[in-house]
């Protein structure tokens, strides 16, 4: 079977343990979690995990089977990239000389469409959102020149299709 | 927002007076309806054992001699009773040895809550002495863990802990408690959890793929049903016996399924998996319809996924989701409650006899019989064999004991040829496989069946080690029998050895102590036997005594279990020899 990127979103109870236990789930297996992020979802005090992996959707359904066993895990859902509407955010620190000496570095900020977050004496600090490719394409730029810092966030990712995650909260209140 | 459903009941308590987390630990196991418990003592659980010693007429606390012990002897309760076993431990090396039970419990489906004690509050994450992160250790091997660290938390963290640990696909839960929540005191009140908001224990019984099951299954030519301990703990065995009857289908066990139906049924077809019966084994691969209920294909009984049962439509009755597909797809799923699912089932199966389809069986166990049960059961030659063993506690007994084994070549004859004729009645370390399972589970059996006869049956090399559970069988006079097959070796090892690594014996021969003399150390009466002219006697004796009885059975050194279908190969590759 093939393998594919898949998004992998879950719904939990804000529990401490949980992270341990779920990760435990990817180790247990040798898939490798490729991103991570952990934030609050859309329904208050229900903490949503956003997990990408580059597996097979057997391998995928068997994770996610797991994943929603355990017991503070309200519900667990995998997507392809197709089904999703996702992004990843990085962070450059850059010498500020090359703001002023280096023409290219300002046609770089405007074609990527990033943004000047801070500018200092010494360095300035370039945000950019998008897909993976569109940073790995910025940071290719920007090599040349020198990168003091480079940071990229996890994916963070919403579905084209509904997860009903309040109706199933409802049923537990009836 | 609420996350626990909790429920005020008769045994719901109320104390009026503020009560140390330790009491109120007594009280939420009483409101629970715990009356025994395993465990061993140490600082960090020190304040609960003081409140044990206020409430012993209450509840029972039982001194294993291991901690390991403690949960063995907890699932053994568990096992045969249904119940939540419980397992007490101190921090450090006490939580650390409950591991492997917990293990055990969690692959064999067992409910138990295990609870430790811990470091006070303000020395966590210090490395303060004896302090260990049992939470992180435990959480792979737990279905739920929880660290209290205030005594207030104490009644809602317990509640939940059984709540968990019993229903659903049932399994083991930690409880991890500070010394200084056992201490502090509270307004205690302790409230029932009936349900968990992120946890849906019981599947919603899907009608149309139950149709679709029937519809498969009165159709199919070939039926053939594999069960698991999932009708054990669904209580679900009348409506098996009821399925299986209706439509005339021959029924297999998977090990931890053994019991669940009388073994004498005329439609009960014996054992599948690694030394299972050659039948059902052969047979799984020629059945147009595979019936799996409450079973979840481990690779001990598929052996190769990809040449097991290609031509059968699967069925697949489990109440765990994870379990639908994991290792073989089903063509339909039967989520839920095993007795609910097929209480629903029921009433759309057809009569049916499938005479010819059960002929076949019939035909493969003359060839086992021949072949291999005739010379296991009724040897001609001068050394005992295991499995003769086995079939004079089955008559002596009357089919009604309830059989405890080890791990080993002992524990496959025991499953082999035990012979039941009630549920509940064999225990086992199925999933894990775990030497030194069989003597403190045998404990929890009996102290759960006292009015049961309790046989182990035991290696030399598992006996040894838990073997210091004698110590609990004393001092408890715990009225268990003991039944050790020694063949001077690790069989099971030795005989793969012999079988796949030309007879190199690395590590596998075993120079044994005098076990009757250990056994007559702990006062627990004792005897030896080596030639069959004392068998029949000697086990009648073993069964006749009212107390604790030792026996060992010297055993041909190097007899091999078969069939055998060595590991990876095909259940179509059963080996005879
Ligand atoms: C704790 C543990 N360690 C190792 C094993 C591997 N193992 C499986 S069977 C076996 C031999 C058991 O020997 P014995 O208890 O004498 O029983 P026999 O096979 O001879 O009946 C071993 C070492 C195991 N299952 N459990």
């Amino acid at each position: 079977m093939e393998k594919k990127w898949f998004t992998i979103s879950v719904y939990s109870e804000n529990s401490v343990g949980l992270l341990n236990r779920i990760s435990g789930i990817f180790l247990k297996r040798h898939i490798n979690i490729e991103s991570l992020n952990v934030s609050k979802s859309e329904i208050d005090h229900v903490s949503k995990f956003t997990i990408v992996v580059y597996t097979t959707e057997d391998w995928v359904r068997n994770i996610v089977g797991q994943v929603e066993k355990q017991i503070e895990v309200i519900k667990a859902f995998y997507h392809t990239d197709e089904e999703t509407i996702y992004q990843e955010s990085a962070l450059f620190k850059v010498a500020s000389t090359l703001l002023f000496d280096e023409r290219n570095i300002q046609n770089i900020i405007k074609d990527s469409n990033s943004q000047i977050v801070t500018v200092s004496r010494e360095f300035f600090v370039l945000a950019k959102t998008g897909r993976r490719n569109e940073i790995d394409e910025m940071y290719q730029q920007l090599k040349p020149y020198g990168i003091m810092q480079f940071v990229r966030s996890g994916r963070i990712a919403v579905t084209k299709s509904e997860m009903k995650i309040s109706s199933l909260l409802k049923e537990f209140n009836q | 927002m609420e996350t626990l459903k909790k429920e005020k009941t008769a045994s719901t308590k109320q104390v009026t007076k503020k009560i140390s987390g330790a009491e109120a630990i007594i009280h939420c196991l009483l409101a629970e309806g715990v009356d025994l418990i395993y465990g061993y003592p140490g600082g960090a659980i020190m304040p609960l054992y003081d409140e044990l010693y206020k409430f012993q007429d209450k509840l029972t606390h039982i001194l294993t001699r291991h901690e390991q012990g403690a949960t063995h002897a907890a699932q053994g309760y568990a096992r045969v009773t249904g119940k939540v076993g419980v397992a007490v431990a101190t921090s450090g090396p006490g939580a650390t040895n409950l591991i492997t039970g917990i293990a055990d419990a969690q692959i064999d489906s067992t409910p138990m809550v295990c609870i430790t004690g811990q470091v006070a509050r303000h020395l966590l994450g210090s490395d303060a002495f004896q302090e260990t992160d049992i939470i992180g250790i435990s959480t792979p091997v737990t279905k739920w863990n929880c660290q209290v660290t205030k005594a207030s938390e104490i009644p809602e963290v317990l509640a939940k802990a059984f709540y968990i640990a019993r229903s659903g696909r049932p399994g083991p839960v930690l409880v991890d408690i500070t010394k200084n929540a056992q201490i502090d005191e509270f307004d205690f009140s302790y409230e029932h959890c009936t349900g968990v908001r992120s946890y849906k224990p019981y599947p919603k019984p899907n009608i149309k793929a139950i149709e679709e099951a029937a519809n498969l299954i009165n159709a199919a030519k070939k039926p053939f049903i594999v069960f698991g301990q999932g009708v054990i703990l669904g209580q679900a065995e009348e409506q098996l016996k009821a399925l299986v009857e209706k439509a005339g289908i021959p029924a297999a066990w998977t090990i931890l399924g053994l019991s669940a139906m009388d073994t004498e049924h005329p439609l009960n077809v014996g054992m599948v998996g690694m030394h299972g019966n050659y039948g059902p084994n052969l047979l799984t691969n020629e059945c147009d319809v595979l019936i799996a209920i409450g079973m979840r294909f481990d690779d001990r009984v598929t052996g190769n996924l990809d040449t097991y049962a290609k031509q059968a439509k699967i069925i697949h009755f489990d109440i765990d989701p994870a379990e639908i597909n994991k290792n073989v797809k089903a063509d339909v799923a039967v989520l839920g409650d095993s007795k609910v699912t097929l209480d629903l089932l029921l009433p759309m199966i057809k009569n049916n006899t499938h005479e010819s389809w059960h002929n076949e069986f019939k035909k493969k166990h003359v060839i086992e019989f021949e072949q291999i049960i005739k010379n296991d059961v009724y040897p001609t030659k001068d050394k005992l064999t295991m499995a003769e063993v086995i079939e004079e506690i089955n008559i002596a007994s009357g089919h009604k004991a309830i059989i405890v084994s080890d791990v080993g070549q002992h524990q496959m004859i025991a499953c082999r040829y035990a012979k039941f004729k009630q549920t509940k009645s064999n225990v086992t370390s199925g999933g894990l496989g775990t030497m030194g399972f069989a003597l403190p589970a045998a404990i929890g059996a009996k102290m759960g069946a006292m009015d049961r006869e309790v046989v182990a049956i035991i290696g030399d090399g598992g006996y040894q080690m838990t073997i210091q559970e004698l110590g609990t069988i004393f001092q408890n006079k715990t009225p268990v029998k003991i039944v050790v097959l020694n063949n001077d070796h690790l069989g099971m090892v030795r005989q793969w050895q012999e079988l796949f690594f030309e007879s190199r014996y690395a590590s596998t021969v075993m120079v044994n102590p005098d076990f009757v003399k250990i056994a007559e150390g702990y006062h627990i009466e004792s005897k030896r036997i080596s030639e069959r002219k004392d068998l029949k006697a000697t086990i009648k004796e073993m069964l006749a005594s009212k107390d604790a009885y030792f026996l060992e059975v010297k055993v041909e050194k190097e007899d091999n279990v078969f069939p055998m279908i060595p590991s990876g190969a095909s259940v179509s590759d059963i080996r005879l020899k």
